[in-house]
């Protein structure tokens, strides 16, 4: 079977892979690179579970295609401490019980992450409209949101 | 048999190597051929690809717009121009989607999804399909009458008339989910008014029929008079003429038929 | 925060909580919110191969002929697995605790008994190979008769689902073909009651939908021994239940899991274990089965449907005389937990209440639907909905505040209960009384002082000394009932109740809210 080669940046590295044709980004991270973080949920874009960043940007990994992100520069949830401290997000998602089963925490991380990226401070109806995209089965959406909006806020004092 | 994909600078290369190409489909956002190759569908074995810019095109200065194929959502809802499209793109998927799917996949997705094209059928879009023999120019409502057949072609870009005012055009998503999930019925609504009579006024509904379409006896009902409670109610009670809605898992055929009428009645009187 | 009434039954404990009613960090968040936490997937093997099922596209079919021989060539193909190679090809669950029958194959041989049942299992190099080598598999059905509905199932000459239990109710106790609760005379009570009203209660399968879907990843370990990777809810039991389908000694594998991406119940089956398991085995190799979410949703166990009709007797002042209830519990194609969900639905009757003439009857019946299993409650949620929905009728008949009503008939401490234990600890009116203050809901004061300690034992303490079976009903004379169960109860019986009357005239009362409300005053 023909392979294609393919480099991209992964949480700030370089990292180069062979991909069989067809292969989705979400199956080149957690087989081909080692990085379990993103989760397969349904494989149609229903869940979010696989969310991550390319180019700073929400997608969902099981729907791209790897080959697309040929030179581009992928987030997940495994880069976004920073050193041994948690990130204000996860240390958000902690503090205020925002994960049970905590399948659908790397997903909602990143889309959270997404929307404070570009909007540092956003309202109760922003934060939910952005992990709209992002189902929790166990139903932990007030504290998800909550969570959120204190990761704000403490990024706000800081 | 292993996946292929085949990459084209232009929009013109990648149409031939679908015309020719019976298991080839083309891979806009990947919202729709990834989440079928996700479910094994093997029916698929050449995926094609084209980084032609003119599919991401958006020229929406004057009274007609077009926007290319390759269009995402994101940028639908970026663009200030296309203000009257807002609604029917926030209506879709999560923001990830909505950084994903395209335009001119939203005219192959079947139900629940599609929402934007019942918003494209109101307003009569024409779209610009490339085959092995050229691009043409098809109405949208013709389009979606033979998209089972249009898999061979290549979909470049959408064009329609800017609607002249904000209330001329109305857009509604019914969903069981807040704040977001698949259709139960999906309702559009192009209602201008000419010295207070309404002319050329079109409504189109989602998850109403296996694809996008007209509600043509409940057109008829407004046509050449006032927008008041006598010409909505007589539209909402033709609404449903002509559909076929089936059970799923967001709603019975039954059910779609109840509300139809009720959600025209709330759109076309501005209520929430 | 959670708030802790302690004033409530103080003098029964001792006041020493020192982690209810505070905020505890979960041992697993760290793991959580790094994404290191570590699911059944999130391994890759050296060599992995994947697994998919060939599932029927019959709800219920003889199956004449299963043709491999094109897909065992298939690129990528490593084995074809069939019926035959299961070593012990039929199971129950709950066969574990020596609880009902083998009656489910892992793949199934002669007959599929609902649609998506796995008849053919494919292990090959990628999925894609593994889905290319699945349509290459041929089946040749002979459909047979379909039942989807429970009482229908019942009806004779209905379609045998399952031959283990060809009457298609599971057998209790290897003679009773339901669950029964008899306390009292219910019979006459409903003829003393000044209203009679019967319901009848529908709630559908429910998908639990987890994020993650059911999978394992079985692995060859040094000395015979395989790793398995789990999403199973019930670790041990999954143990077992491999060693006994794979007929090997339960220590030849060693199960890893605990970490669950979302459960609800719907994980406690071992549907992917076994043969995930046995395509190591034979394959040598390291091997995955993962269900997509179609198969998930489509084909993954439900919460089980349930029927019931719920026929009580009420007197004017609110006092519940009797309570008849007969129940059906959709078990789908095979028991899995059906059998123990009927227990539970028997065990839940009256409800928290103390009626003193009580009639249960429960079936655990087999259809033609997706295999029921665990979720959340199950076999009690149901009855509650509708014992609940009953409560609320029962009190607008009457007249009564519904929270009152509940008030007057809650079990207090030394009542009987129908199941013949004397209630205790009982805290229903204390948590209405609670709820009613929260919800800023006046409740008169007389209600507002009773106490499950008070006024409960006495005559409420006695067990009726005669049970009688329920015999044909003696009906006073002013009191209009209409009757949904006509079947002589005197036996256990395979006559379904015959379908609902037509609905009444409008009542003259003021129940009209309700559209079969029949009751009308005695006296």
């Amino acid at each position: 079977m023909s392979k294609t080669a393919l480099q991209f940046r992964h949480n700030g590295r370089d990292v180069a892979i062979f991909v069989d044709g067809g292969t989705n980004l979400l199956v080149a991270l957690r087989e081909l690179i080692g990085d379990m973080t993103p989760k397969f949920g349904c494989g149609q874009g229903g869940c979010g579970a696989c969310s991550v960043l390319i180019d700073g940007e929400l997608h969902l990994a099981c729907l791209t295609l790897a080959e697309t992100v040929a030179g581009r520069s992928i987030e997940t949830l495994d880069g976004i401490k920073q050193g041994p401290n948690l990130h204000p997000l996860q240390r958000a998602f902690a503090d205020n019980f925002a994960a049970q089963c905590g399948y659908c925490t790397p997903g909602m991380l990143m889309a959270a992450k997404a929307l404070l990226d570009r909007n540092p401070q956003p309202s109760r109806a922003e934060v939910i409209e952005a992990i709209s995209g992002n189902i929790c089965r166990c139903t932990g959406y007030e504290p998800i949101i909550n969570a959120v909006l204190a990761a704000a806020s403490s990024r706000a004092r800081a | 048999m292993p996946i292929t994909v085949k990459t084209f600078g232009s929009a013109g290369e990648a149409a031939s190597a679908l015309s020719s190409d019976r298991a080839a489909r083309y891979l806009g956002g990947g919202t729709l051929v990834m989440r079928a190759l996700n479910e094994g569908d093997i029916s698929i074995s050449t995926i094609v690809r084209a980084n032609d810019h003119a599919l991401r095109r958006i020229d929406a200065a004057g009274p007609r717009v077009t926007i290319g194929a390759g269009v995402t959502f994101a940028k639908i809802l970026a663009e200030r121009d296309l203000a009257f499209l807002h609604a029917p793109a926030r209506s879709i998927g999560g923001p990830a989607v909505r950084n994903m799917g395209t335009v001119g996949g939203n005219l192959f997705a079947p139900n629940p999804y599609g929402d934007f094209t019942v918003a494209l059928l109101a307003l009569d879009a024409t779209v610009t399909v490339q085959g092995g023999f050229g691009a043409r120019n098809v109405p949208i409502e013709e389009f979606l009458q033979s998209r089972d057949r249009q898999a061979g072609s290549l979909v470049i870009s959408i064009s329609c008339q800017k609607p002249t005012n904000s209330e001329a055009f109305r857009y509604r998503k019914i969903t069981r989910i807040r704040p977001k999930g698949g259709s139960v019925i999906t309702l559009a609504a192009y209602v201008p008014l000419s010295s207070g009579r309404l002319l050329d006024a079109r409504l189109a509904l989602g998850s109403m029929a296996p694809m996008p379409i007209r509600a043509r006896a409940a057109e008829r009902a407004l046509e050449g008079r006032p927008l008041d409670a006598s010409s909505i109610s007589a539209a909402a009670s033709a609404i449903t003429e002509g559909t076929s809605p089936v059970d799923d898992a967001l709603g019975s055929a039954w059910y779609r038929r109840e509300i139809a009428g009720v959600h025209l009645r709330r759109l076309l009187s501005g209520q929430e | 925060m959670l708030e802790l009434r302690k004033d409530i039954f103080a003098d029964e404990r001792d006041d020493n909580l020192k982690e209810i009613g505070k905020g505890t960090q979960r041992q697993d968040m760290l793991g959580h919110v790094t994404g290191t936490s570590t699911y059944f997937d999130d391994h890759k093997l050296q060599g992995m191969l994947h697994l998919k099922v060939v599932r029927s596209v019959h709800s219920h079919a003889r199956l004449r002929r299963i043709e491999t021989t094109e897909a065992e060539q298939s690129q990528g193909v490593r084995r074809i697995i069939r019926g035959a190679d299961v070593p012990r090809n039929l199971n129950t669950l709950l066969s574990l605790i020596n609880f009902g029958k083998d009656d489910e194959p892992s793949l199934a041989v002669d007959k599929v008994r609902y649609k998506g049942e796995p008849i053919v299992a494919v292990v090959a190099d990628s999925p894609r190979e593994a889905s290319e080598a699945m349509a290459k598999v041929r089946i040749e059905y002979e459909p047979l008769p379909t039942v989807f509905d429970v009482e229908d199932a019942l009806k004779p000459g209905a379609p045998v689902v399952n031959e283990t239990y060809p009457k298609n109710t599971f057998t209790y106790y290897e003679k009773y073909d339901h669950q029964k609760l008899r306390f009292g005379d219910v019979e006459r009570g409903l003829a003393q009651a000044d209203h009679v009203l019967e319901q009848r209660y529908q709630m559908s399968p429910i998908e639990h939908a987890p994020t993650e879907t059911n999978g394992s990843i079985a692995a060859p370990d040094t000395n015979g021994r395989y790793t398995v990777y789990t999403s199973t809810q019930a670790l041990f039991f999954s143990v077992d239940t491999c060693a006994k389908i794979l007929d090997v000694p339960s220590n030849t594998f060693h199960f890893i899991g605990g970490t669950v991406g979302g459960g609800f119940g719907g994980k406690v089956d071992t549907i992917t274990e076994p043969l995930c398991i046995l395509a190591a085995m034979l394959t040598g190799r390291p091997v995955r089965y993962v269900l997509g979410r179609e198969e998930e949703m489509q084909y993954g166990p439900p919460r089980g449907a349930e029927r019931i009709y719920i026929t009580d007797g009420v007197m004017r002042d609110g006092r519940i005389v009797a309570r008849k209830v007969r129940a059906y519990f959709d078990s789908g194609a095979y028991t899995r937990l059906s059998s123990y969900a009927a227990v539970k639905c028997a065990a839940h009757l009256p409800g928290p209440y103390t009626i003193p003439n009580v009639y249960g009857d429960v079936y655990c019946v087999f259809t033609n639907r997706t295999p029921a299993t665990a979720m959340r409650g199950f076999g009690v949620t149901a009855m509650d909905f509708a014992i609940e929905c009953q409560m609320d009728k029962l009190a607008h008949i009457v007249g009564m505040d519904p929270m009152e009503f509940r008030i007057l008939n809650a079990y207090r401490d030394g009542d009987m209960k129908a199941h013949r234990r004397e209630a205790k600890n009982t805290a229903l009116i204390e948590c209405v009384q609670v709820a009613a203050e929260k919800a800023k809901w006046p409740l008169r004061d007389e209600f507002k002082r009773a106490s499950s300690r008070q006024g409960g034992g006495g005559a409420r303490a006695v067990v009726p000394a005669a049970t009688r079976e329920a015999h044909a009903p003696t009906v006073a004379a002013a009191q209009q009932r209409t009757v949904y169960d006509r079947a002589p109860a005197t036996a256990p019986s395979r006559e379904p109740p015959p379908p609902p009357p037509p609905r009444p005239q409008a009542p003259s009362h003021g129940a009209a809210r309700f559209s079969s409300v029949f009751g009308t005053r005695r006296r």
